[in-house]
């Protein structure tokens, strides 16, 4: 017998139950896969994302300084592509740097067939599906480069090269909001994709350090600091976000030194950020509490002040294990940004709502909710993705590889 | 077997610990420890021996009496605490490599960090160290994939790495398949010759008999007995002892 259709046979069918189970099975995915592929190809209507792309993605920013974001676009793709290659380049002694589970050729291919198909897709004019397929050449030619000539960079070097990612967020927000000679474009015309990422991501990278704070303060010796700490994360943890929204929106600019949060969206985006900060800080805890005493000691012996050891011993051991949890709090970050919708923002459910309160759209919420809902997928995707080829990477259990 | 000076490296004197729930750990613990001196601590489990030595780099604190490290005090002065680490190693029961780093890495981490020495240079120093406990191989895997035996090797080598001028063992062959007992005394052993300070917490009988200078016993947070290890397992002067040795001879 064909070797596919025996391992069939073994995994679906290998009693009657079984066969039974697996034939109810099989017919109900197809029911739904039929009626979902009918509704996507033949009754619904995508004239309301095709015409509104750039509504979703950016909001109602300025067209003549929509330049920026492709600017800013641009340099992330490079950033990223040369990531990705310097990863490649210098692989962990004991094991190869593929990101992509097998190998990454074939993450390469399937982001260059959307880059190709979505503009198509989408109806978009000639010169942005030119942008589109340009960026794609840049993401793959930044990673071939840095993967050819990647090795050659001195330690200091790569210590450099990390240093590109803080400096491109600050380029960021410069490019996104204005100064420097730029004109200035006011937060209140940001929306869509856009200010959906620049909150989560402003969001996920202060809360990372405040969590981590917050953790290490609740099992600190001090009782002022652990005491301190443990009422922060319970408070915070024992009310719903939408209320700390509002809540945020009404008194943070009191709390926060003046300028910090002039705007209803940095005042949100504060709110996310002291929100998640409290949940990380657990994660981050389960994660210390998984290290062994004996590590710290071992650590201090040595010499090291309590800082170092826990800047080279404790955290990066703990911060491993804890990184699931972590990124699985990431990924709600990113999906609570929805709730900025309800204090008056138009990130990517706020622009929806605007949209489909059109007239001219009418009846087309299937199709939009949809498009989100891919949208949203897709980022999280990503997310569990570089979490899980982070922690293959940092597995001091992991199987050497072989090549 | 090298011949101790007459240096005082170590001076603890009527040392008390009580726990926060009121247990008391060590009761009035005195010993003295010249320079280049190999000291076996032996004695019933309980009797505060791990406890006792690891008030000699501060891993513990005590309530009363007083220790000196090489000239320093310990007290409460965190600086005091750092200097003494620094020329205290210590090699643990459980090993405590650093599991996210490499065996080469493991060495080098403290000298870097602590002492602010060149990486390259305690390299070349590292590769000697391993070179010496018979493991250069296995410099670039990590602990994980090595054998408890080889574990340990690691965790002497890691604290030589920083040059101390005491080694303190809390049971180093305690936790290890009896096979591989014999391969970590070996290296302890040779250091031994060395003019290194040396307290050993151990039930090795044979290496407290053919390597140390003096053996001591603790029973119930005390020392009980001080004597050469021929004395020491032939004729001790406490009953304590005797009862002690017929447990385990």
């Amino acid at each position: 017998m064909n070797p596919l259709l025996r391992r069939l046979r073994a995994e679906l069918f290998a009693t009657r139950a079984d066969a039974a189970l697996s034939l109810v099975l099989i017919s109900l995915i197809s029911l739904a896969a039929i009626g979902c592929l009918r509704w996507v190809l033949t009754q619904a209507q995508w004239a309301v994302v095709k015409v509104n792309s750039t509504l979703f993605a950016v909001g109602r920013y300025p067209v003549e300084q929509q330049w920026r974001l492709w600017l800013l676009t641009a340099l992330l793709v490079a950033a990223s592509g040369a990531t990705w290659g310097l990863i490649r380049a210098h692989p962990r002694p004991d094991r190869t740097g593929v990101l992509w589970p097998r190998n990454d050729r074939l993450a390469v291919g399937l982001l260059s067939l959307i880059a190709l198909a979505l503009p198509w897709a989408l109806d978009l004019n000639l010169a942005i599906a030119g942008r589109w397929w340009g960026l794609t050449v840049l993401l793959v030619f930044c990673r071939w480069l840095a993967g050819r000539y990647g090795a050659r960079l001195s330690p200091a070097g790569q210590r450099l090269a990390a240093l590109v990612w803080p400096v491109l967020y600050l380029v960021g927000m410069v490019l996104i909001s204005g100064g420097l000679g730029l004109v200035t474009v006011s937060p209140s015309e940001w929306g869509g994709l856009m200010l959906t990422l620049l909150a989560s991501s402003f969001a996920i990278l202060l809360c990372f350090p405040i969590g981590v704070l917050l953790a290490l303060g609740r099992r600190s010796d001090l009782p002022l600091l652990r005491w301190g700490s443990v009422l922060y994360i319970e408070f915070i943890r024992g009310a719903p976000l939408i209320t700390l929204l509002f809540l945020g929106q009404n008194i943070l600019g009191f709390l926060l030194p003046g300028g910090l949060a002039p705007e209803r969206v940095w005042r949100a985006a504060w709110v996310l950020t002291f929100f998640a900060a409290a949940y990380l800080a657990e994660a981050v805890r389960s994660g210390l509490a998984a290290v062994p005493r004996g590590q710290l000691e071992a650590a201090r012996s040595l010499g090291l002040s309590y800082p170092k050891a826990l800047q080279h011993v404790v955290l990066p051991q703990a911060l491993r294990v804890a990184l699931p949890a972590i990124v699985g709090q990431f990924i709600s970050l990113l999906q609570d940004t929805t709730l900025l919708s309800l204090i008056g923002l138009l990130e990517l459910l706020g622009t929806a709502r605007t949209v489909m309160a059109n007239p001219a759209f009418l009846g087309r919420n299937g199709e939009v909710y949809l498009t989100l809902a891919v949208l949203f997928w897709g980022c999280c995707a990503a997310l569990g993705l570089g979490s899980r080829a982070l922690e293959r990477r940092l597995d001091p259990h992991a199987v050497p590889s072989a090549t | 077997m090298s011949q101790p000076s007459s240096e005082l490296m170590i001076e603890a004197r009527a040392v008390e610990k009580w726990y926060p729930n009121g247990f008391q750990a060590l009761r009035g613990a005195s010993l003295t420890v010249r320079r280049g001196e190999v000291v076996v601590i032996m004695g019933p489990s309980g009797s505060g021996k791990s406890t006792f030595i690891r008030t000699f780099n501060a891993l513990e604190d005590f309530q009363k009496g007083s220790i000196t490290v090489d000239g320093i005090v310990l007290s409460n002065d965190l600086r005091n605490i750092d200097a003494v680490r620094r020329e205290v190693g210590m090699v643990f029961q459980q090993f405590n490599l650093f599991p996210h780093l490499s065996v080469l890495d493991n060495l080098t981490l403290a000298p870097v960090l602590v002492r602010k020495r060149p990486k390259a240079e305690v390299e070349q120093q590292a590769w000697a160290l391993l070179e010496r406990v018979g493991i250069a191989e296995q410099a670039g895997k990590y602990p994980g994939q090595l054998s408890g035996g080889q574990q340990q090797r690691v965790a002497i080598a890691r604290a030589l790495c920083m040059e101390p001028r005491i080694l303190l063992f809390d049971e180093p062959t305690s936790s290890l398949d009896p096979e591989m007992v014999r391969e970590v005394l070996e290296v302890m052993q040779n250091l031994a010759a060395e003019d290194i300070t040396m307290v050993v917490v151990t039930h090795e009988v044979k290496f407290a008999r053919h390597v140390a200078h003096r053996v001591v016993l603790m029973a119930d947070g005390e020392v009980v007995e001080e004597a050469e290890p021929e004395l020491f397992f032939t004729n001790p002067s406490h009953q304590r002892t005797r009862r002690f040795l017929d447990q385990i001879l």
